[in-house]
């Protein structure tokens, strides 16, 4: 069985962000992390490794500096690692991103696709969906129990007030939740291999069937007006009334803002 | 010369600070107070390989350098003393002395066990009369057949108890050396449950105090013979070489410490307001941190040098020295001014650095104390 794990290296919120001045983020300058969901992903695929056999391969589009998550992926036990890279894939939005990573997946062999569910960076949620668009595959979305029986993936879609239980055949895409498990720590000593391991790159040219208007900056619908950092909020207002109270106190203060 | 570290470091450096702060911090301030032995946590970083991170892969072990080990000790000890000397003493004082020393078979018989941390060790010099001085051993071993014959008590023996493969240092018999009799030392390999190895008081200690701290007893232990530990009358030998090797882990325990006494203070004098403004805004703040910030820094790179040199050279007693004494020294000065900017705060046992002070104090002390260190340098200096 083969599982691709896209993974995403994004900013540590911790760090703070920093922007180009196109309004697109500085990433060479930001403390760099695996992306959460993602890392649930490549869990869940490696779970499935432990317990059917299979091979796992993690792919990311990024800077050149994006290897090291993929060297975190395979000191976590992932046995692969492809990164796509390319000064004309920068700049991208979701729909240039799913365009290019689906044409490095069309060189794969796969039976599962594994993505998290949203980055935490753009938080969009709209990569995984579209990437089974473009491979033409089923997707499940917001995946937060997974198991493989036979050919099929059995799934729990994560809903409002429920879950939905999907058996799908093989090859599909899921998208995973944080939700999904608890991911393991990397060991030192795989921490080491994979830095003596070999990163497979990719460039525009290993991409398969892709259109140039569908790359990076000039493919991405997607145009940022502007961005900032989080303005921080004032203190806010404490009062302390019964629930009956706290109502009419709430109502009165919508009312007053004229948002009611 | 480059003073960075290699990305394969920086990626362990976060591997060990997110177990920390996950695993090892939540358990830190309880661990301390109950006097309690972090068994589930030795557990996870079995699981997670730290156990045997300098240990080649043939043994079952991680395959990786010393430095990634000492820095492993040097990020748990950020939380807890506890837990960075538990590491410390399992694979500097236990699996050491059996990778250098060993026979290929005792190798295979205990190496494994130890790096999966399947089994836990120790290490065992100290007796009641003879500390720093090992020629003060009493403890002897004699042979009888195919059976060595193990008589006699140590004290103060971390990871006691707990541990499941010791190494004891006694003595075997009497040599002549420049017309004097001395007494002839050999290192053995003991295992808990072995009849005749028995256990005495547990330590009541001023910190580290969930590390196990214990008497070991031997009345007629009988032990193969073939669990003498490199050559008979080599004990010595291996006893101060493996404590070379003990006091760069040490050495990053006091390193842990301090850094975990100081990221407590910066965050806290950043908070604290007093006469209407934070602490870290008064001079004579900035000055105290500028200053702890300096010799931590000062202390990693003796520490990281000492690891460099394990790796890289067949002695390496000076520079284990240099970083013990510097890096202890640091860690007492250091947690002492964090409990100093805490204020009466600092006193009280809910903040870390009540307990890192306390747990400081053990790393001017265990495993050569601070005045053995300057005679290991002063040595070297008049040579």
């Amino acid at each position: 069985m083969n599982i691709v794990v896209c993974i995403k290296q994004v900013p540590d919120t911790k760090g703070g962000v920093k922007f180009n001045p196109d309004g697109t983020l500085d990433r060479s300058a930001m403390l760099a992390i695996m992306n959460p969901d993602d890392k649930a992903g490549l869990e869940a695929a490696l779970k499935i490794k432990d317990q059917y056999g299979a091979t796992v391969t993690v792919i990311t589009m990024g800077l050149p500096k994006a290897d090291e998550v993929l060297r975190e992926a395979l000191a976590m036990g992932a046995d692969n690692g492809i990164l796509v890279t390319d000064r004309v894939l920068g700049g991208a939005d979701t729909w240039a991103t799913s365009s290019t990573l689906a044409g490095a997946l069309k060189r794969l062999d796969y039976d599962l696709i594994i993505t998290g569910r949203q980055a935490i960076d753009g938080d969009t949620a709209q990569v995984g969906p579209q990437l089974s668009e473009h491979l033409d595959i089923p997707v499940i979305s917001y995946v937060q129990n997974l198991r493989i029986d036979g050919e099929y993936v059995v799934a729990e879609r994560q809903f409002e007030d429920r879950y939905h239980l999907l058996r799908v055949k093989m090859p599909c895409l899921i998208t995973a939740l944080s939700e999904l498990n608890s991911p393991r720590y990397m060991t030192p000593g795989g921490i080491f291999d994979a830095y003596d391991a070999e990163i497979t790159v990719w460039g525009r040219q290993d991409l398969k069937e892709v259109d140039d208007s569908n790359i990076g900056l000039k493919g991405s619908p997607t145009q940022i007006a502007k961005a900032s950092d989080k303005v921080r909020k004032g203190a806010g207002e404490v009062v302390n009334l019964d629930v009956p109270e706290s109502v009419d106190y709430i109502m009165k203060k919508l009312r007053e803002r004229h948002i009611i | 010369m480059d003073f960075t570290l290699s990305k394969k470091h920086l990626l362990a450096q976060s591997l060990y600070r997110s177990f920390t702060e996950n695993e090892v911090k939540p358990m830190a301030h309880e661990v301390d107070e109950k006097e309690l032995f972090p068994r589930e946590t030795v557990e996870k970083m079995a699981r997670c390989g730290f156990m045997g991170i300098p240990v080649p892969k043939e043994y079952g072990g991680q395959g990786c350098d010393v430095l990634s080990y000492v820095m492993c000790v040097e990020e748990l000890a950020k939380a807890c003393g506890t837990t960075a000397v538990i590491l410390s003493a399992h694979t500097s004082l236990c699996i050491d002395p059996i990778l250098t020393y060993g026979t290929e078979q005792q190798k295979q018989n205990y190496i494994p066990d130890l790096a999966a941390g399947r089994k836990l060790g120790a290490f065992a010099l100290t007796e009641p009369g003879a500390g720093t001085d090992a020629q003060g051993q009493q403890t002897k071993a004699v042979l009888d057949g195919e059976q060595w014959v193990l008589n006699g008590s140590k004290c103060f023996i971390t990871n006691g108890k707990e541990a499941d493969i010791y190494i004891i240092i006694a003595v075997t018999g009497t040599v002549e050396k420049r017309g004097k009799q001395s007494k002839e030392i050999s290192a053995f390999i003991v295992e808990k449950g072995t009849p005749g190895f028995s256990f005495g008081t547990k330590e009541k200690k001023m910190g580290i105090r969930g590390s196990a701290t214990y008497e070991l007893i031997f009345d007629d232990c009988r032990i193969p013979k073939e669990n003498l530990l490199g050559m008979k009358g080599k004990g010595f030998g291996i006893a101060m070489h493996t404590l070379d090797g003990g006091r760069i882990g040490i050495a990053a325990q006091a390193l842990g410490l301090a850094e975990g006494a100081f990221e407590s203070a910066v965050k806290y004098v950043k908070e604290r307001k007093q006469f209407g403004r934070a602490l870290g805004q008064f001079q004579n703040t900035q000055f105290q941190l500028a200053e702890m910030a300096t010799k931590i820094e000062a202390a990693k790179m003796l520490v990281y040098k000492a690891a460099l040199a394990k790796e890289t050279q067949k002695t390496y007693s000076v520079e284990a020295a240099k970083a013990k004494f510097y890096a202890s020294k640091t860690a007492m000065e250091v947690t002492e001014k964090a409990v100093q900017l805490h204020g009466g705060y600092g006193y009280i046992r809910e903040y870390d650095v009540e307990r890192m002070m306390r747990d400081a104090k053990i790393t001017e002390i265990y495993e050569g104390t601070s005045e053995v260190q300057l005679m290991v340098i002063s040595s070297d200096v008049l040579k």
